[in-house]
């Protein structure tokens, strides 16, 4: 078996974002589907007031996120790729019962496996676009009028609302299946322990090899790779 | 130290927007400014502004009620045009109809779903009328002499149109005493409104549901307008006259969209701390949710079956009580349903109405006769939804002409073919439509009726409003019938909530017969590597 280092994967603001996101969403997931009859907690009017706060706090949250990836490069990390995405697939159909090796290793610059990537990617390309604009129609809807600005007069919720609630359903189906998924890192664990300190325990070999996979980024991140030998990781 | 300021950071990363989420989630402190300035306002009780028992000419003994009217003209130089072109004197408006031009509708020629119509029944229905003598066609709309400026203006609580009479008080022994109404004439109490408002159709409450006699006593619970334990205030306070022509309008007679009075004439387009209630106020009248149910003291009319009417007991009429006290049968007009604390039923409303007329052909094909018709839908700009009294009974109809029909009611003397003296339909029916005059093929039979009557009174506490799941709700909500919008919690796809519910229910097994298998085979290879 190869060598492992503790690297320090994920950044505070990562780190920070991930988990913001994850409880927003888990919170409009869950007023959401109140709105939508599908339960009573916080009674109806409670659930509207707290799905608009959260949604608000999504977007600003998404706003520096984008600034964020842009900024760092970190963008580059959803570039979709197929090599390996067949592998990948296969590991979790079938290697991953034999304790085969992940196919995709896991380093600073590619942090994702293809098929992350291109989940990933989806989800911030076009899911959460789709919530956000939809939400956002859905509250800046104006019943058919004549006084506000008739262009953005839309006659009927319906669609907005189908929209809505459908990415409501792909978002709590990708939840699911994220946080078993969790589990299925180097051990249990592992995943769930780097996103909450950052560090995780990397193979050290082959990193100029995905290099070429995860779209060159010849960012600081390969410069000063904030790596430290295993014993040291614990402050 | 320093491993500590990590979890530290991390930790109001989290807790922080959380913080903020909670604070900004607390109820805004209200601010009732609006409010306590309307009640600063309406507080303040009007006096009248002059002695009218120093003026010479009142101090005389009336024995004509025409002479007083003339008093009063006599000073009020004017007010006899102005009350002569109002609806109070008229009984009619003229109103642009789409599709029908421009029409002369009122309480004077259309027909509504409690005692039909006035036409042949003057006599009697004129009790309500301010004028004097109103008995049949022949009534002088153009003789000011003929207003009745007391029945209003009575401010003794004294004044009372006499039974039967076309309009004119008792006179003499025994009528009402003139001398002390003329010298303390005022502006309208509530009272005087609701001698008509209130009892119209036969009795206390029977017509409207929200006007009755329990709102000069009732509480805020009640009303928070006129409540006598809160500003008590009198109809007109609100429905304010501009040379006698009142502010409000009622769908059951009215048609068009002008001198409507509105909640948002005082309270503002959005008047709410929320701004999501505010938002409402587009397509949702303050009404809708500020008057939870009506007839909250007495029972009101729901239900009026004509077709029932005329029969006999041992060959005389009969009448039948609930344990009430509410009449469920009178062989005179039928079998009655009374309700109280009743939830209203919604419709959209753009202010314009239309009414079914004597003229108009009855659609056999329908099944229910619609009286008069609310216009409105979701995609009209200019419609909001607003509670309504749906008023429903059996009325008779041509079976041949297909016409609905105007029956004579009344008269002062048996065996004229009144309806409640001689219980013979035919003939009633005969004497009404000649009256008119219109056709009757001699062939009557009964239709199903339904009348609109929007409910705008009766206004609770902001605390009984309508609450948000009351419509946002999938079954039974109050909303449930109007279907041609999207809501949300009441409205959903049925095939996409399935395939969302399968989506997840799939996932679900997905992941957990993935760790199963992953837990077993796991165990497997430990197994194996332990060997
Ligand atoms: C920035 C993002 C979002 C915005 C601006 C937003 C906004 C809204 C608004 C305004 C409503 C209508 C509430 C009402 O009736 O007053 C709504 C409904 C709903 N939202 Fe969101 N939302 C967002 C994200 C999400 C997310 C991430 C989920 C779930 C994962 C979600 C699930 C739902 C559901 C299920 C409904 C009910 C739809 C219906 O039954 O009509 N929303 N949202």
């Amino acid at each position: 078996m190869s060598t492992h280092k503790k690297v320090y994967v994920y950044k505070g603001f990562e780190r920070f974002w991930h988990w913001n996101q994850a409880l927003l969403i888990f919170v409009l997931a869950f007023t959401g589907f109140e709105i939508h009859s599908s339960y009573d907690f916080f009674g109806f009017e409670t659930a509207v007031k707290i799905h608009n706060y959260a949604a608000w706090g999504f977007i600003i949250l998404i706003v520096f996120a984008i600034f964020w990836h842009f900024t760092t490069g970190e963008w580059k990390q959803y570039i979709p790729t197929t090599k390996n995405l067949k592998a990948q697939a296969e590991f979790y159909l079938f290697g991953i019962f034999r304790n085969a090796p992940h196919p995709a290793k896991k380093t600073l610059i590619s942090k994702l496996n293809p098929l992350q990537r291109l989940v990933y990617l989806g989800l911030k390309v076009l899911f959460i676009p789709v919530m956000v604009v939809s939400g956002l129609l859905f509250m800046f809807y104006r019943y058919p009028q004549g006084d506000s600005i008739a262009i953005i007069n839309i006659d009927n919720l319906e669609i907005i609302a189908l929209i809505h609630t459908a990415g409501a359903f792909m978002l709590l189906a990708f939840v699911l299946v994220h946080l078993y998924l969790i589990t299925t890192g180097h051990t249990i664990t592992s995943n769930l322990k780097a996103m909450i300190t950052g560090w995780e325990e990397l193979e050290e070999e082959d990193q100029k090899d995905q290099d070429k996979t995860a779209g060159k980024p010849e960012n600081e991140l390969v410069k000063n790779p904030k790596i430290l030998p295993e014993d040291e990781s614990e402050e | 130290m320093k491993s500590y300021t990590k979890p530290i950071t991390f930790f109001l990363a989290i807790v922080a927007p959380l913080l903020i989420v909670t604070l900004v989630l607390r109820e805004p402190e209200p601010d009732h400014k609006l409010l306590n300035g309307l009640r600063a306002k309406y507080a303040v009780k009007r006096k009248p502004g002059v002695d009218h028992s120093k003026f010479e000419i009142l101090q005389k003994d009336f024995t004509n009620p025409h002479e007083i009217t003339a008093a009063c003209l006599s000073c009020h130089t004017e007010r006899g045009e102005e009350l002569m072109h109002s609806a109070h004197f008229t009984w009619e408006r003229e109103a642009y109809i789409p599709g029908r031009g421009i029409t002369y509708l009122g309480k004077k020629n259309l027909i509504n779903n409690f005692c039909t119509g006035v036409q042949s029944n003057e006599g009697s229905c004129m009790k309500c009328h301010a004028g004097y003598g109103w008995s049949d066609k022949t009534f002088d709309f153009s003789n000011p002499y003929n207003i009745d400026c007391i029945v209003c203006h009575d401010n003794t609580g004294t004044y009372e149109k006499a039974s039967g009479a076309a309009g004119y008080p008792k006179t003499g022994p025994g009528g009402p005493d003139f001398k002390a109404i003329v010298t303390s004439v005022g502006q309208p109490k509530s009272a005087n409104c609701g001698t008509c408002h209130f009892g119209g159709g036969g009795g206390n409450n029977v017509k409207h549901g929200d006007l009755e006699l329990g709102l000069l006593t009732g509480g805020r619970d009640v009303d928070v307008h006129m409540g006598v334990d809160g500003l008590n205030m009198n109809c007109v306070d609100c429905h304010t006259a501009e040379n006698h022509k009142m502010k409000g309008r009622y769908y059951a007679v009215s048609s068009s969209n002008t001198q409507r009075l509105n909640c948002e004439d005082c309270h503002t387009a959005f008047p709410h701390q929320k701004s999501i209630l505010n938002e409402h106020s587009i397509k949702v009248a303050c009404q809708t949710c500020h008057i939870p149910v009506y007839a909250k003291v007495n029972a009101t009319k729901m239900y009026w079956d004509w077709a029932t009417a005329t029969r006999k007991k041992d060959g005389k009429e009969y009448e039948l009580l609930d344990k009430e006290g509410n009449v469920v049968y009178t062989s005179i007009k039928g079998d009655f349903v009374w309700e109280k604390m009743v939830k209203p039923e919604y419709f959209w409303f753009n202010g314009t109405a239309d009414h079914h007329l004597l003229t108009d052909k009855v659609d056999t094909t329908q099944n229910i006769l619609r009286i008069n018709t609310l216009f409105g839908e979701y995609r009209d700009r200019n419609s909001k939804i607003i509670p309504v009294k749906v008023h429903r009974g059996r009325q008779p109809y041509d079976a041949e002409n297909l016409t609905i029909i105007q029956a004579k009611l009344w008269d002062k003397d048996k065996g004229k073919g009144a309806l409640w003296l001689d219980l013979d339909w035919e003939r009633s029916i005969e004497e009404g439509m000649a009256y008119i005059p219109l056709p009757y093929s001699g062939k009557h039979s009964f239709i199903k009726t339904e009348m609109f009557m929007p409910v705008n009174h009766m206004v609770s506490p902001a605390s009984e409003a309508v609450t948000c799941r009351e419509c946002h709700t999938r079954d039974n909500g109050r909303l449930a019938a109007l279907t041609d919008f999207y809501m949300p919690g009441r409205d959903r796809n049925r095939t996409l909530d399935l395939a969302g519910q399968l989506l997840l229910i799939l996932s679900f097994a997905g992941v957990l017969v993935h760790s199963v298998i992953r837990a077993l085979s796991s165990r497997k290879q430990k197994t194996i590597q332990s060997h």
